[in-house]
């Protein structure tokens, strides 16, 4: 079972130095224990294009498709056997992170 | 057997072996939806069935067996193949058998995944009442006040929230035990206050469904974790606040105070047995937890054959031992009420006139001072109060007793 861990940022400040060495070591604690899947770092919606490839020709539109004051600055995607095992991994991702999350099941 | 007989027969059935029921059905079959479905085809068999044949020399046994067989009927009238069952087969359960010990009943893992912490609470409320309690959606749409449709849906998403995002069904883990009961004591506890305070001005003022309905729950939970001292402690909680319901409201709907009760019209069996249960907590020695000591505070008003015979010193001591625990407002609040009786109101109101920022629309924190400043004769100043008071409160015993007080201010 995969859960999508959001991180949830509303100033657009990368993290910090500190904040780095704790994801860090987050993500070699998950490495370690086989919940790894994949995680990233994701630019501002400021430097999100939104394209409409549903025509014959593409469209491409500056910016983020929705205007919001929180948006997502970051993920990790975990291996969890169940939601109670993925909860205590965002918990620690957030603490990590220095940030709120959001975890979500894949389909 | 007469009909009457059978009647109660299927009425004690439902009460004993409902949450039993669903509880081996979702075991077996893994989804929420079937168990539940098909412990309601049972229990609608059993009504039509019962009258005629007979009650069963094992009601459960019965039920569960004539449910097993629903359930299957049901998914194979659905016509779902062998990947398409494995794939409702979603809720995951890990434990090896008999790795739970003593706690180990199917109805505790229920119980700890309809009160599972991502659930909205409103959500594990009426799970609960659903699933372990049996209630009927139109029931628990009725106990709160919402629109059936609402509530029917609030169930579908909850229970669709458990299979998709895989909410175990199991009992948690030692180590997150302590967290997780405390939270199955909040929805039984606000099952219980939503019962005992009801609010909206066209409910009655005590719904006794949801009071006794909290209690029945929580009897259960005690007899499947008879070790925590919480869930002894909230238990007897309610049956020492369930004791005085009869007194608790006039015969023209008025919220009657503690200090005015007839004490002669309280539950004596709910008392002595309310009573016991804090003595045994008591004989343990464990450091109590919040339910407990709130227990232990209705023990001593309830030990008081008269008003005036109350140990409010023994009362101060609990509030503080309790702010200790939980430094909240609230408690702060409920602390100088028993700290009016010992100390008097003046001492009392100074210490209120502190919890104003927090506690400024809080209708039994603006009906406190009302009280207390009628005591030390401020008539003006208390009538503003108790317009606020009145104002804010939602339970229409409440609201009667608040204006009663209010016109009879000099």
């Amino acid at each position: 079972m995969q859960y999508l861990v959001s991180v949830i940022d509303d100033a657009p400040s990368s993290a910090t130095s500190d904040e780095m060495s704790e994801i860090d070591a987050f993500n070699e604690g998950l490495q370690a224990s086989g919940h790894w899947v994949f995680a990233g770092g994701l630019g501002t919606p400021s430097t999100a294009t939104v394209i409409d490839g549903r025509g014959a020709e593409a469209i491409f539109t500056d910016g983020p498709f929705v205007e919001t004051k929180e948006w997502l600055s970051g993920f990790w995607i975990i291996e969890a056997p169940d939601l109670d095992v993925a909860l205590k991994l965002a918990a620690e991702g957030s603490k990590a992170c220095n940030r709120r999350v959001e975890v979500r099941p894949f389909l | 057997m007469s009909r009457v007989d059978v009647g109660e027969a299927i009425t004690q059935a439902h009460h004993e072996e409902w949450a039993r029921v669903v509880a081996s059905l979702t075991r077996q079959f893994g989804d929420l939806d079937i168990a539940e479905e098909a412990a309601a085809d049972a229990f609608a068999t059993a009504v039509e069935r019962w009258p005629a044949d007979g009650v069963p020399p094992n009601p459960g046994g019965w039920l569960t067996t004539t449910a097993r067989r629903k359930a299957l009927d049901r998914i194979r009238r659905e016509n779902k193949r062998e990947d398409k069952q494995k794939q409702a087969q979603m809720m995951y359960d890990d434990d090896p058998p008999g790795s739970l010990g003593a706690v180990d009943d199917e109805r505790l893992r229920l119980i700890f995944t309809c009160c599972h912490p991502a659930l909205a609470s409103e959500a594990r409320v009426a799970l609960t009442l659903r699933l372990v309690g049996g209630l009927t959606v139109p029931e628990i749409a009725r106990a709160f006040l919402v629109q059936e449709a609402t509530m029917g849906q609030r169930i579908t998403r909850a229970k669709a929230k458990i299979k998709v995002a895989r909410i175990p069904y199991r009992v948690p883990s030692a180590a997150d035990l302590p967290g997780r009961v405390s939270g199955v004591l909040a929805v039984l506890y606000l099952v219980f206050n939503e019962g005992y305070l009801a609010t909206g001005p066209d409910t009655d003022p005590v719904r006794y469904d949801l009071t006794a309905e909290a209690i029945r729950l929580a009897r259960l939970l005690r007899a499947l974790m008879p070790e925590d001292g919480e869930v002894t402690g909230l238990l007897a909680l309610m049956l020492l606040i369930e004791a005085r319901r009869a007194a608790r409201v006039s015969v023209n709907g008025e919220l009657v105070t503690l200090g005015e009760q007839d004490r002669g019209a309280w539950d004596a069996a709910l008392v002595a047995e309310g009573h016991q249960l804090v003595r045994e907590r008591l004989a343990t020695g464990q450091a109590p937890g919040r339910y407990q000591i709130h227990a232990a505070i209705n023990a001593v008003h309830t030990s008081a054959r008269d008003a005036r015979d109350t140990d409010w010193s023994q009362v101060v001591a609990l509030y503080d031992q309790l702010f200790r625990l939980d430094p909240s407002p609230i408690v702060a609040l409920n602390r100088a009420v028993a700290i009016a009786e010992l100390d008097g109101p003046d001492v009392a109101l100074a210490i209120i006139d502190r919890l104003q920022d927090e506690l400024a629309d809080y209708h039994a924190y603006v009906a406190a001072r009302a009280d207390f400043l009628r005591r030390l004769g401020r008539s003006e100043e208390s009538r503003a109060a108790y317009d606020r008071a009145i104002a804010l409160a939602g339970n229409t015993a409440e609201t009667a007793y608040l204006t009663r007080r209010r016109d009879q201010l000099g």
